[in-house]
C-alpha cells in the first residue's frame, strides 16, 4: 500500500524519540523471539524427520522381529543382578546336575546364571547370580515381545499419526467448510437443518460416536481417517458460518452479484479468501487433538489394525508387560504427550499472528 | 424461564431420538449378528429359528420400531454375548462401578484444582504460577490412557503403593481416579485461576481489605465464593470428559464398569449391549449439558434470550 502514514507519536516531541519507527532488525528479532522454537524443534524431529524418512532412517524393520531377542530394555539400562542362589551339592555330586537344580530354583526369567567370576559352570557351594542383560546400541530403545525395534516402530508411527491427522483434518474442513459457508449463503432451511445437526453431533461424546462408527465400518486406515473427519467437520461448519455471514453482508458481494458472479462463483472466490485464516488456525489448533484421537481409538483396538505401529496400539502392547518391561508402553506416550505439547504451543503462536478472534474458539 | 426450560428439554429428547437412531443404524450395518449367535455349521432351519427368536426375520423398519417401542418400556434387550442376561441387567450390574469411580475422579478433581487454582491467582507471576502454567498445558496434551499407564507404571509397579489393575477396595480405585480427573484438573484450575484475578480486582474485595478483614478471610469468603460461579458453570463440559475418559481408563485399569463393557460388547459385536450403553452414555450427556445449560441461565437471566 502506498498510502502515506504519519506515526502518531511524532509531533509530540521528545518522547516521540523512543517511540520511533524500528528497524526491520528489531521487528524480526522481536518477531522471532516470540515464534516457539522448542516446540517447533520437537515437532521437527520427533514427527516430520522420522515420518518422511522412516525408511531410511529406521535401524530395523517395524513389522518383523528378531525372535532371539525379545523384550531387551533400551541401550542405557546396565546389566542387573537380580537373584542369588547357592548351589547346593546334588546327591551324586554330579556338577552339571547341582547348576541345573539351582537354575531350576531360581524363576525362569531372562538372564544367565554366572558366579562371582563371571563363570558359568560354578562349583558346588558357591553363590550364584541371575544377571539380566542390559540393552544394547542395535537396539537403542529395545524391543517388544516379538523383538521388534521400538525405535523403528515408533518412526513408523509417526508417519501414521502424521498422514491419519493431516488427511482426517483436510477432509474434515473441506467438508465443514463447505457445509458452513453453503448454511450461512442460503440460510433458511438449509442453514436450520444443518445447525441443528451440527448442535446434535456436538452433543454426542466423539470417541463413544467414533467407536460405533468404526465397529460399524470395520477398522483400517481409511475407516480411522474418515472417522476422524466425520467428528471434526461441526466445529469447521460452525465457525466458518458465523465467519462467512458476516461477510455476506459487506458490499464487494453485492458487487460481484451485480457483476454477474455465480453463486458458486461467489462462495469460492469472495468469501473462502476471507476465512481461509480462521480455517488454517483451527486446523492447527486441531492437530493435537487429532493425534490423540487416533491414539485412543488404536489404544482401545478400534483404530489402525496390528501388527502396523500406531502409538497407541504400541501403548496398548505395552500395558500387558508393563511390570517387567516399562519401554515399550512409556517411549510411545511420551512421543504423544511431546507431539501433542509442542503442536498446542505452535497452533496458539499462529492463532496469535493470523486470528487473534479466535481466542475463545 | 419456564419457557427457556421446554426448549432445552425438548431439544435434548430430539438429540437422544436421533442418536438411537444412529445407534441402531451403526449396529446394524456392523456385520450379521447371526455369526455372533450361531456356530459356523448352523443348519438351514437353526438359522430361521434364531432368525425369528431374535426378530431378525422381520424387514429392517420393522425391527427399528420394535426396538423404539420395548425402548420406551425400558426393554434394551437381551444381550448376545452374555448369555441368560439382560442388557438392562448388565447396565445396572456395571453402572455402580462407573459411577464410584467417577464421583470420586469429581471429587480428586475439586479438591485439587480450587485450592490450586486459587493458590496460583494469588501468586500471579511467581514459580507457583508457571508450574500450575506448566502443568495445565500437560493436562491439555496427555491422552488419558498416557496419564493412566504413566501412572500405573510409577506409583504401582516402581513403588508398588497400589495394585496395578482389577477391582476390590477404596484402594484399586484411586489410580483410575486420578487419571480420569487429571484433564479436569487442569481445566478448572485454568478457569479457578482467571475468575479469581478477575475478582481479586474488584471494588467490593479492595473496601473489604480496607475495612481491615483478614486476608484468608478476604480470599476464601469474598473472592473464591464469587469467583465459583464460572467454574461450575464448565460442568457440562466436565461430565463429558469424565464419560468419555471411563471408557479409556476402565480399559487400561480393568475396572469393570460401563466403559470396560461397551469395549468388550464391541469386540464381542454384541450390538444390543452397544446400543444401550451408548445410549445411556449419550443421553447422560444430553441431560448434564441441559442441567448446567438451564442452571446458567439461572444465574445470568441474558443467556435465555439468545
Amino acid at each position: 500500500m502506498a498510502v502515506q502514514t504519519t506515526a502518531p507519536g511524532a509531533q509530540v516531541g521528545g518522547a516521540a524519540a523512543a517511540a520511533a519507527p524500528e528497524s526491520f532488525g528489531t521487528k524480526a528479532w522481536r518477531e522471532l523471539r516470540r515464534f516457539p522454537v522448542v516446540p517447533s524443534f520437537i515437532l521437527i524431529v520427533l514427527l516430520l524427520v522420522p515420518a518422511i524418512f522412516a525408511d531410511l532412517l529406521a535401524p530395523h524393520d517395524h513389522l518383523l522381529g528378531n525372535l532371539e531377542r525379545v523384550l531387551e530394555p533400551p541401550a542405557w539400562v546396565p546389566d542387573r543382578e537380580s537373584e542369588r542362589v547357592i548351589v547346593q551339592r546334588a546327591r551324586d555330586n554330579n556338577a552339571e546336575v547341582s547348576i541345573n537344580n539351582a537354575r531350576r530354583n531360581i524363576d525362569s526369567g531372562a538372564g544367565t546364571l554366572i558366579d562371582a567370576n563371571g563363570n558359568d559352570q560354578p562349583d558346588i557351594g558357591e553363590t550364584m547370580v541371575r544377571v539380566e542383560p542390559g540393552g544394547s546400541w542395535e537396539y537403542p530403545f529395545g524391543t517388544d515381545k516379538q523383538g521388534r525395534d521400538v525405535l523403528s516402530r515408533l518412526m513408523h508411527g509417526a508417519r501414521i499419526s502424521l498422514a491419519v491427522s493431516c488427511l482426517a483434518i483436510l477432509l474434515g474442513g473441506v467438508l465443514g467448510t463447505g457445509l458452513g459457508m453453503v448454511a450461512a449463503f442460503r440460510g433458511g432451511l438449509t442453514d436450520a437443518i444443518l445447525m441443528r445437526i451440527v448442535d446434535i453431533k456436538l452433543a454426542f461424546p466423539s470417541i463413544l460416536l467414533a467407536l460405533t462408527l468404526v465397529v460399524a465400518i470395520g477398522s483400517g486406515f481409511s475407516t480411522v481417517v474418515i472417522v476422524i473427519a466425520l467428528l471434526l467437520w461441526a466445529r469447521y461448519a460452525r465457525v466458518v458460518r458465523g465467519e462467512a455471514l458476516t461477510i455476506k453482508e459487506r458490499d464487494f458481494i453485492d458487487r460481484a452479484r451485480v457483476s454477474g458472479a455465480s453463486n458458486l462463483r461467489i462462495m469460492l472466490r469472495h468469501i473462502f479468501p476471507n476465512v481461509f485464516n480462521t480455517v488454517i488456525v483451527l486446523a492447527t489448533l486441531e492437530v493435537g487433538h487429532v493425534i490423540i484421537l487416533e491414539a485412543t481409538l488404536s489404544f482401545l483396538g478400534a483404530g489402525i489394525p496390528r501388527p502396523q505401529p500406531a502409538w497407541g496400539l504400541m501403548a496398548a502392547d505395552g500395558r500387558e508387560v508393563i511390570t517387567s518391561s516399562w519401554w515399550i508402553f512409556l517411549f510411545p506416550c511420551l512421543a504423544i504427550v511431546l507431539t501433542v505439547l509442542s503442536m498446542n504451543l505452535l497452533g496458539d503462536w499462529l492463532r496469535d499472528r493470523l486470528d487473534p478472534k479466535l481466542r475463545n474458539v | 424461564m419456564q419457557a427457556y426450560i421446554l426448549r432445552r428439554v425438548a431439544q435434548g429428547i430430539l438429540a437422544i431420538f436421533v442418536i438411537s437412531t444412529i445407534t441402531f443404524a451403526l449396529a446394524r450395518v456392523s456385520g450379521d449378528p447371526l455369526n455372533v449367535l450361531l456356530p459356523e455349521e448352523a443348519s438351514e432351519e437353526q438359522i430361521e429359528l434364531i432368525k425369528a427368536e431374535w426378530g431378525l426375520d422381520k424387514p429392517l423398519h420393522m425391527q427399528y420400531f420394535q426396538y423404539l417401542g420395548k425402548l420406551f418400556r425400558g426393554d434394551l434387550g437381551e444381550a448376545m454375548a452374555w448369555p441368560n442376561s439382560t442388557a438392562t441387567e448388565l447396565i445396572i450390574e456395571r453402572l455402580p462401578n462407573t459411577i464410584k469411580l467417577s464421583a470420586l475422579a469429581l471429587v480428586v478433581s475439586g479438591v485439587i484444582a480450587f485450592p490450586v487454582g486459587v493458590l496460583v491467582a494469588i501468586k500471579k507471576d511467581t514459580p507457583f504460577d508457571y508450574g500450575g502454567k506448566l502443568f495445565a498445558i500437560l493436562g491439555q496434551s496427555a491422552p488419558t490412557f498416557a496419564v493412566g499407564l504413566i501412572l500405573m507404571w510409577i506409583f504401582a509397579v516402581q513403588l508398588n503403593f497400589f495394585p496395578t489393575s482389577g477391582s476390590g477396595g477404596v484402594e484399586y480405585m484411586i489410580l483410575p481416579a486420578v487419571a480420569l480427573g487429571y484433564y479436569n484438573v487442569a481445566a478448572l484450575m485454568r478457569l479457578t485461576r482467571s475468575s479469581m484475578l478477575e475478582v481479586l480486582d474488584t471494588e467490593y474485595v479492595k473496601l473489604a481489605r480496607i475495612k481491615g478483614v483478614a486476608e484468608w478471610k478476604v480470599i476464601w469468603k469474598h473472592c473464591f465464593r464469587n469467583a465459583l460461579i464460572v467454574p461450575l458453570t464448565y460442568f457440562g463440559l466436565i461430565g463429558a470428559v469424565l464419560i468419555t475418559g471411563s471408557v479409556v481408563i476402565e480399559t487400561v485399569f480393568a475396572w469393570p464398569g460401563l466403559g470396560a463393557l461397551v469395549i468388550d460388547a464391541i469386540l464381542f459385536r454384541d450390538y444390543v449391549v452397544v446400543q444401550a450403553v451408548v445410549l445411556l452414555f449419550a443421553a447422560a450427556f444430553v441431560i448434564i449439558n441441559i442441567m448446567v445449560d438451564v442452571l446458567y441461565a439461572y444465574i445470568d437471566p441474558r443467556i435465555r434470550y439468545t
